[in-house]
């Protein structure tokens, strides 16, 4: 009617059995949460079974896939180790990433029960939990990370637009000439073209013309 | 990104060696290219076979590619950077291409869990939670709401990222290349919300993709009812299949990770969901261990992508373009300055085309080189007065492992023989 707001009528409603299909978020208060629980030692079964030939048997990380559990205390280290245990704020995106998006090639094949007790492990590998930890839709609100406070929502606005807004120098800005402090090609990582330039670059036109269309 | 992977390299010797052979031989094509000829040049005095015989027919290419003699202007990934390539990233050839418009065939792609294959047919929309009605949407529903148009950059929340520890890559495709910038046609996101009725404890929208990283995504409701778009087509055609194929988020201003591709729900919650994706990523570590949240706007930046390292100087002395570009999350580019000796002095370049809010912006400088050695920066400013600042203003606040929004000025040492390298300077 002409109070609303005016709809097209397009579209129709959303059946219950599609939304529990595509809505499986969990929010950090614990909505979303589905009833059901996993105990540390079956989500070490379940783990190894699914998870471990990336991510490790103690959820360590093999090679350079992602570490899971360590790295306590590193965050103003050089090179710091985020991980569940050390970095993220919120249990309940460890189990709605998890049953969501793992395993990686493999994603959504992951019970309830069975994302209840991984996550219990991930808690355990951590050192959050003891062994005999049981994890439910319970007491799921209870477990509060290590990291839970260590966010804050951005504050750009305050703490740099104030320092980089005004009229910038535009002569005489600095003493001297330039020197130089770092180089790119000292690290040499780059992809290549086969005559050793970076990968891309503009052919010359001084010389003849590729006779292949290139790579 | 790790020290074994620097110690692996090869070393600067042998790319200078084989830069200099490189220079010699081409020194030895005779005439080609040359400004001044020693002769009649047989290019213009002999017929040439395309001016004589025919040219291929107009049945030969249906969806044309680029002539190959432009094979160097593709996308290029860097192996080293990511663990998976179906969780990666590529880089847009920016330091070949001019004006504003990334051609999709070429424009950067980042997947968390590969590009998938999703038609029409098979598409669906949902729409619920803090809703009146959860609706569901065919593509074809979609194509029924008013079209709006937009052209807005996608920037990787990561670009420039690797060099936040120093000068790392070599040449602005990897520096500054995780970006694109398209002319947009989609329906708004705040006509769709409308079509379901929002209720008024719905602050937040979440949005997640059809693959199975899902991407998710919260947004808060004041974006979501002003700029953001559902897109179908991106200049002028459907999207790339790696760009989300058939349906998009185009999050004007904001990092790219919040351009969910495959857009197959949005979910209107009272809260954040705080997914993976803007907790453990898209978060960004400050130097007392504690992180920003929610970074969501993408600050003015610019950078020269002619001369860059993968564009030496090759005409020798006097007459330059230098060329760039310049854009900003907040708005429109105001102006962009350049500087050809590290930053000490500025004129003020040129801006080539419109700037428009949000969207990539050509700026030229035309310079005569007397061929000594530039230190080249671009400075951009926005329409909020926000000056771009150095890379060393940002990590005096930030740090070094901030990991993303590196929007620092970038420096190109042009040596005398017009060789051009990406390096830090003091």
């Amino acid at each position: 009617g002409p109070v609303m707001a005016e709809t097209l009528g397009l579209g129709r409603a959303a059946l219950p059995e599609e939304i529990a299909a595509w809505d499986v978020s969990v929010l950090p208060d614990g909505q979303g949460l589905k009833p059901g629980s996993g105990d540390v030692l079956t989500g070490e079964e379940v783990f190894a079974d699914k998870c471990a030939s990336c991510h490790g048997e103690f959820a360590e990380g093999l090679d350079s896939w992602p570490v899971l559990a360590g790295g306590e205390g590193s965050l103003t280290d050089p090179r710091p180790v985020k991980t569940i245990g050390s970095y993220w704020p919120h249990l309940s995106t460890v189990w709605d990433y998890v049953h969501r998006s793992m395993p990686f090639g493999s994603a959504q094949t992951v019970s309830v029960d069975e994302t209840y007790a991984i996550t219990a492990f991930l808690l355990y590998s951590n050192g959050l939990v003891d062994e005999d930890f049981v994890l439910t839709n319970e007491n799921f609100t209870e477990i509060v990370l290590p990291n839970n406070d260590g966010f804050y929502p951005d504050d750009r606005p305050e703490t740099e637009y104030v320092l980089f807004k005004g009229e910038p120098c535009m002569t005489g800005c600095a003493e001297g000439v330039p020197k130089i402090t770092k180089r790119a090609v000292d690290l040499n990582v780059t992809p290549e073209d086969p005559d050793g330039r970076p990968a891309g670059s503009l052919p010359d036109l001084r010389a003849a013309v590729a006779t292949e269309g290139g790579a | 990104m790790s020290e074994e992977t620097t110690k692996e390299g090869r070393g600067p010797s042998r790319r200078g060696f084989l830069r200099n052979s490189a220079l010699a031989g081409a020194g030895l094509v005779a005439g080609a290219g040359a400004a001044r000829a020693e002769g009649p040049d047989p290019l213009i005095t002999e017929v040439q076979d395309w001016a004589s015989s025919f040219g291929d027919a107009v049945d030969a290419a249906p969806y044309g590619m680029p002539i190959r003699f432009e094979s160097h202007v593709t996308r290029r990934n860097v192996e080293w950077l990511t663990e998976s390539p179906v969780s990666s990233i590529n880089f847009t050839p920016i330091h070949a291409l001019e004006g504003t418009i990334t051609p999709q065939g070429c424009a950067f792609e980042r997947h968390h869990s590969g590009a998938i294959e999703l038609s029409k047919q098979d598409y669906r929309l949902m729409i619920n939670g803090l809703v009146d009605r959860p609706l569901v949407f065919t593509y074809e529903d979609l194509t029924r709401f008013p079209r709006h148009v937009t052209t807005a950059f996608c920037e990787c929340a990561a670009n420039g990222g690797m060099e936040w520890g120093g000068a790392q890559l070599e040449g602005c495709q990897y520096t500054q290349g995780m970006i694109h910038n398209m002319e947009y046609t989609g329906v708004m996101l705040r006509d769709l919300l409308a079509e379901a009725g929002v209720q008024t404890e719905g602050k937040w929208v979440y949005v997640e993709g059809a693959d199975a990283s899902s991407n998710g995504r919260s947004i808060p409701m004041e974006k979501a009812l002003d700029d953001v778009m559902v897109a179908f087509f991106a200049n002028g055609e459907a999207l790339r299949k790696e760009h989300g194929y058939p349906v998009r988020l185009v999050v004007p201003g904001w990092e790219g990770n919040m351009w969910v591709k495959w857009l197959r729900r949005i979910g209107v919650y009272d809260r954040a969901v705080e997914s993976r994706e803007e907790t453990s990523k898209y978060t960004d570590l400050m130097p007392d261990g504690r992180a920003r949240k929610w970074t969501w706007v993408m600050d003015a930046k610019s950078v020269i992508t002619s001369p860059s390292p993968q564009v030496p100087i090759r005409h020798g002395k006097g007459p330059l373009v230098i060329s760039g570009l310049a854009w900003s999350g907040n708005g429109a580019i105001n102006r962009v300055d350049v500087s050809l000796d590290g930053g000490r002095n500025w004129q003020t370049a040129r801006i080539s085309g419109d700037a428009k809010k949000k969207a990539l912006t050509r700026f030229h400088l035309d310079i005569d080189w007397d061929g000594s050695e530039l230190f080249l920066q671009s400075r951009a400013v926005d329409e909020t007065g926000y000056v771009q600042p150095t890379k060393q203003a940002l990590r005096e606040i930030r740090g070094l492992n901030n990991v993303y929004h590196n929007n620092g000025i970038q420096t190109w040492w042009v040596k005398a023989d017009g060789e051009v390298e990406n390096v830090e300077i003091a």
